[in-house]
């Protein structure tokens, strides 16, 4: 048994940690390094707690840490990096519906022994995190099924929906109240836990394919907050602090997101904008229309490429569905030997969730330092031969620009226009995420490479190798 | 409270001023590992699971306990593999 004083000490040592370890984020080259020390810190947190407490009951707390250590790993280990967004999407679930549930477990201790609810700061706290745990958990397990597509991307609306959240959000508070004012807590509790996974259900169901990366970023800042929310029930500062800085990460997530597609948080979680894109939506016949593209063929674009002093790749999240990423650095590995320059330009929301294409480039072996964020490579377009666009479209469409009738107008885009030659890889013209058409396929220094994303830049490697 | 309060707000700004360092490159990386410190909350599931006299609150413990070892397990797991991957230009350099 030791004491409470070495306990806390323990507790501030892993809240360092766990500053330490995010502070190293801040570069490829310690990163690792920093998720370390921030593993370590929550071991000494666990180990710490393990002997604070009268282990009366080893077998629980054993077996609890046994299963879920177990799960957690076959998760982490099976996971393909195209399905990150959907790994992170559940746990964060699980963290959130971990919170809620510890303080839960306070109160029923409380009913149980039948304490006062004399503290109304804890009393808030447990109320707090039951909804905010509960709203996370539900929510991330329908961004689970959507992001894994085990549900439809779309967004699902139905009439009376606002009223619906309306009257959810307000018995939340009516509960809540009622709490205060001296009702059945169980009851209540049970009510106000299941009121909150409704929300979460309300909240994510309607958010369309193209909003996910805000939503995933916007529960992993509520699953901090969570965790928060049981720091103030458990009067635990190590909880606190953790779950504050977890959920300011996530907030600048959200912001972050928010910025590159620009979109207010407000008016994603009023939901309903980009599906599934499918091949139905007449947007790019109604704009083929008297205008004309111009298709190449592989052996074209490869003698442009290999006689280019600079070429920017610009890969969006159909690259990553075609699984193209290896083919992609094959094409950059052949173009260098070449002689020619090549970067890549990634847009904050190329992937589906922050960062995600700088991950699948990173497993294709792609080294970080060729990799650039779009402020530092949008004025390098106007010097670049050729822009190869690879299972992008929103991230490029220069409507974005100066169409103010466009949805996706003012969103920040990747200046790829400026380049002397635009090559789009795409499999047909239907438009992007957004639904939204783009007018750069019909520019006089635009080309066409029909195809599969794979089977094309299989093709320009070998064309480029015979050059 | 108050006291509380202040850890919370002080560390939303120390989280803020550390992680807006963070490159693009390493955001997923960031999410998935901030979001297994955010499993801190098994410190809590751990007492309730241990605890002796509630069965209702021992139970609920023991789920909690189960879910935030697989958020902290897995997501400091899945976080190190990611990371793992990234390298900088050395062979062709």
């Amino acid at each position: 048994m030791l004491s409470t004083g070495f306990i806390a000490g323990a507790y501030l040592v892993a809240a360092i940690l766990f500053i330490q370890g995010l502070k190293k984020l801040q570069s490829p080259v310690t990163a690792r390094w920093g998720n370390r020390l921030a593993a370590i810190g929550m071991l000494l947190a666990i180990v710490a707690t393990l002997f604070s407490q009268k282990i009366l009951t080893p077998a629980e707390m054993i077996g609890g840490l046994v299963v879920g250590g177990f799960f957690g790993a076959v998760m982490a280990k099976r996971v393909k990096m195209t399905g990150m967004p959907e790994l992170v999407a559940a746990f964060n679930g699980f963290g959130g519906l971990a919170s809620a549930l510890v303080a839960g477990a306070e109160i029923a201790r409380m009913v149980e022994q039948q304490l006062e609810f004399a503290d109304p700061v804890n009393n808030i706290g447990a109320y707090l995190s039951i909804l905010v745990g509960m709203v996370t958990f539900s929510g991330s397990f329908i961004a689970f099924l959507k992001l894994s597509g085990k549900m439809s991307g779309n967004p699902i609306q139905f009439t009376g929906r606002y009223i619906v959240l309306a009257t959810c959000a307000a018995a939340i508070v009516g509960s809540i109240v009622w709490i205060v004012l001296g009702g059945d807590m169980i009851l209540l509790i049970t009510i106000l836990a299941g009121l909150s996974l409704t929300l979460g259900i309300l909240l994510v169901l309607p958010i369309g394919g193209a909003d996910m990366p805000v939503i995933v970023a916007f529960l992993n800042a509520m699953s901090g907050l969570a965790a928060a929310a049981t720091g103030f029930v458990l009067s635990n500062t190590v909880l606190i602090i953790s779950g504050a800085l977890v959920g300011a990460s996530g907030m600048m997530l959200t912001g972050i997101m928010c910025v590159a597609m620009n979109r207010r948080l407000w008016h994603v979680l009023v939901g309903g904008f980009g599906g599934d894109s499918d091949d139905s939506s007449d947007g790019a016949k109604q704009l083929a229309d008297g205008r004309t593209i111009t298709s190449t063929t592989a052996d074209d674009t490869a003698i442009l490429l290999s006689y280019a002093r600079k070429v920017i790749i610009v890969p969006g999240y159909g690259l990553a569905v075609a699984q193209a990423q290896h083919q992609v650095r094959e094409l950059a590995d052949v173009l260098q030997e070449h002689g020619v320059e090549v970067k890549y330009a990634i847009h904050p929301v190329a992937g589906r969730m922050p960062g995600h294409m700088n991950v699948l480039l990173a497993e294709a072996n792609v080294p970080y330092d060729l990799l650039f964020e779009m402020d530092d490579i949008n004025r390098e377009f106007e010097s670049t031969d050729v822009a190869l666009v690879v299972g992008a479209n929103d991230v490029v469409n220069p409507a974005a620009r100066h169409d103010q009738s466009s949805p996706i107008y003012g969103m920040p885009i990747l200046n790829v226009d400026q380049a002397k030659t635009v090559i789009f890889l795409k499999r047909s013209m239907r438009p992007g995420y957004s639904g939204v058409p783009n007018l750069l396929f019909f520019e006089p220094n635009t080309r066409m490479l029909f195809g599969d994303a794979k089977d094309s830049v299989t093709d320009l490697v070998t064309e480029v190798k015979a050059v | 409270m108050l006291p509380y309060t202040t850890f919370f707000v002080l560390s939303m700004f120390i989280g803020r001023e550390v992680l807006s360092k963070v490159p693009q490159t390493l955001h997923t990386p960031l999410m998935s590992g901030s979001n297994a410190i955010s499993g801190i909350t098994i410190i809590g599931a751990l007492v309730s699971a241990g605890m002796v006299g509630g069965v209702w609150a021992k139970w609920i413990g023991v789920i909690a306990l189960v879910a935030a070892t697989i958020n902290v397990v897995g997501g400091f797991m899945v976080t190190d593999r990611m990371l793992e991957m990234f390298k900088k230009k050395s062979q062709d350099a």
